[in-house]
């Protein structure tokens, strides 16, 4: 990879992040939205039906339910930035900018790599938002894990804007967006354990979140927010499992930039 | 040198032939346009050219490099304006000019001049801070032509610059295009369906159907299809016009009470019939052929004039409704 490159990226990169940084409307509702999966959701659910914490019960080692999904609301906001700032693509096709970008002396490599480091950083901003909630919930953790914790945030917004780059590279409309956010999004969420633990569920369920990707984030995420004991897979798997996905999705969608009409 | 080269270039949509066996040759400096109804083979021409599809078949060389080989070569040649917009209506104007300057690869020390002097040769230095969002078209056109500058490019690619600006902002941007020229010796090779356009190019292509069926300069097109038509009213149009035949053997016609004088040079010609004292002369006017006769002439069509495919499609939508 040459400085050429580097500076590619660089730019792609940087139109992202001044797009994020004037978009009031998606700061306020990428605070709002786990705000309320959090407070509201998270308090009534607990509240409401009596789940109840700690050891022999179904939370295991966690004693309140909105403790145990906070990794998962971070997890959540990773997933639905990264994939919103992948299907900006179609937008950039159908507002013609994309031209701009393809007919540019830069190679379709670096416009990959540079849109999925762009939306990674946005994602990771989301997230350090959503940290600041930390807390209200009670939840306290080191320095030393905040250090950990960043790149890991970066790391699984990296795979998933990556998958989102590989999906929105061959949509032509914006119908396709909410077919995106029903048939991928939603299902990639609900079923990565954010919401619930996934030792107890049935096998034909527990089969499929094994497939979701977000699963090792979240539980990555878990593990060292709220200690590794709460943690189903060994974090070594996790990453191992991230960075893999993340590769392979990385590479697709270069491969799919780089495709000539 | 030519600038860019195009030999016997094809390119096929499934089982369309959207340009067929085109070549032609376009030099250093020159302003060269594409005239044709829509759907003709022009965008896909410049896509071509601009690496943005492959063709077919064919080979087309740009500023030395081949479009196919070398795409590299060939992006950092060239700028382009496409037909639709293609800015980021969320960046500011300058913000749009700087994402290009650094895709470009001009170097820093350079980046803010030459991001100035663009600014200013496209009268946008005020509203540079401003959001593209709340620009009027004519604006947009604008910047979108300083950006496709900015880069120093060899040949700019202007692909219909002025479809669905009004009358006075095409104007305008003529007026641009042609300080332009004088300027930067740069190459523009541009598409348009307005004969208005085409006259402003030092060459034209005639493209239907997918092939160039003309290529000249618009002054011998015109004179290919025969001279220019005086028309002629007298008191005696019969008694005139045997007389014109004679004396200055040129062909005439009489119809619906005018003299139509078929000559070379109407406005040489003009002087010489009203100074002689033999014709009552009481109206006489020049008709010169234009680009449109032109086209009319070697496909039996015309170019329809449109404005947009959303008038296109209105318009075939009215007929439709006429024809129950």
């Amino acid at each position: 990879m040459s400085f050429k490159d580097i500076r590619a990226i660089y730019s792609i990169w940087l139109r992202d992040l001044t797009r994020y940084r004037r978009d009031r409307f998606r700061l306020v509702s990428s605070v709002a939205q786990p705000a309320l999966y959090l407070f509201v959701f998270g308090t009534g659910l607990s509240r409401g039906l009596a789940i109840r914490g700690g050891s022999g019960s179904s939370l295991g080692p966690v004693d309140n339910y909105v403790v145990f999904i906070y990794p998962g609301i971070l997890g959540m906001s990773l997933l639905f930035t990264s994939i919103f700032s992948a299907m900006s693509i179609i937008w950039d096709r159908e507002f013609g900018f994309l031209k701009e970008v393809m007919v540019a002396p830069i190679s379709r490599t670096s416009v990959a790599i540079g849109k999925a480091m762009g939306g990674s950083t946005v994602a990771v901003i989301q997230g350090l938002i959503i940290l600041l909630f930390a807390p209200f919930i009670g939840v306290s953790f080191s320095i030393q894990t905040l250090v950990i914790i960043i790149p890991l945030m970066f790391l699984i917004s990296f795979s998933l804007t990556s998958f989102g780059i590989v999906i929105a590279a061959r949509m032509e409309s914006m119908e396709g967006f909410q077919m995106v956010m029903n048939f991928l999004v939603m299902p990639l969420f609900l079923l990565s354990g954010a919401m619930f633990p996934i030792e107890r569920l049935p096998e034909w369920l527990k089969a499929l979140t094994v497939l979701d990707p977000l699963t090792y984030g979240v539980d990555a995420l878990r593990g060292l927010m709220l200690g590794m004991e709460v943690s189903a897979n060994p974090i070594s798997l996790n990453i191992a499992v991230i960075i893999a996905f993340g590769a392979a999705m990385i590479s697709l969608a270069v491969v799919m930039f780089n495709r000539k009409e | 040198m030519a600038m860019i080269e195009v030999d016997n270039v094809r390119k096929l949509f499934d089982e369309i032939l959207a340009v067929d066996g085109v070549s032609f040759k376009v030099h250093e400096g020159e302003v060269f346009g594409f005239l044709g109804p829509n759907g003709a083979g022009k965008t896909t021409t410049i896509n071509i050219l601009c690496t943005l599809m492959q063709p077919t078949s064919g080979r087309a060389v740009l500023n030395g490099y081949d479009v196919v080989k070398s795409p590299h070569d060939v992006r950092s040649s060239i700028g382009i304006v496409f037909q639709d917009p293609s800015l980021d209506e969320r960046l500011s104007a300058k913000e749009n000019l700087n994402f290009h300057a650094l895709v470009y690869n001009i170097p820093k020390e350079k980046r803010e001049e030459r991001i100035k002097k663009v600014l200013d040769l496209i009268d946008l230095t005020p509203r540079q801070n401003d959001i593209v969002r709340t620009f009027s078209g004519g604006m947009k056109r604008r910047l979108e032509i300083g950006r496709g500058l900015l880069h120093f490019p060899k040949v700019l690619f202007l692909d219909e610059p002025t479809l669905g600006l009004d009358p006075q902002t095409r104007h305008h941007i003529w007026d641009y295009l042609n300080e332009l020229r004088e300027k930067e010796r740069i190459t523009i090779f541009l598409t348009t369906h307005y004969m208005d356009e085409a006259e402003n190019c030092d060459r034209v292509a005639i493209i239907d159907q997918g092939k160039i069926i003309a290529l000249d300069t618009p002054d011998e097109l015109k004179k290919s299809i025969g001279g220019d038509t005086i028309k002629l009213k007298t008191k005696d149009n019969i008694k005139v016009a045997k007389e014109i035949e004679s004396r200055f053997k040129l062909q005439v016609i009489i119809d619906d009470g005018t003299i139509f004088i078929k000559t070379d040079d109407g406005e040489s010609m003009l002087p010489r019939l009203i100074s002689d004292q033999s014709i009552p002369v009481v109206s006489v006017s020049v008709h010169r052929p234009t680009l449109e006769d032109v086209f009319l002439h070697l496909t039996g069509r015309k170019i329809r004039e449109e404005q947009g495919s959303a008038i296109k499609s209105m318009r075939s939508h009215v007929r439709a409704l006429r024809r129950r």
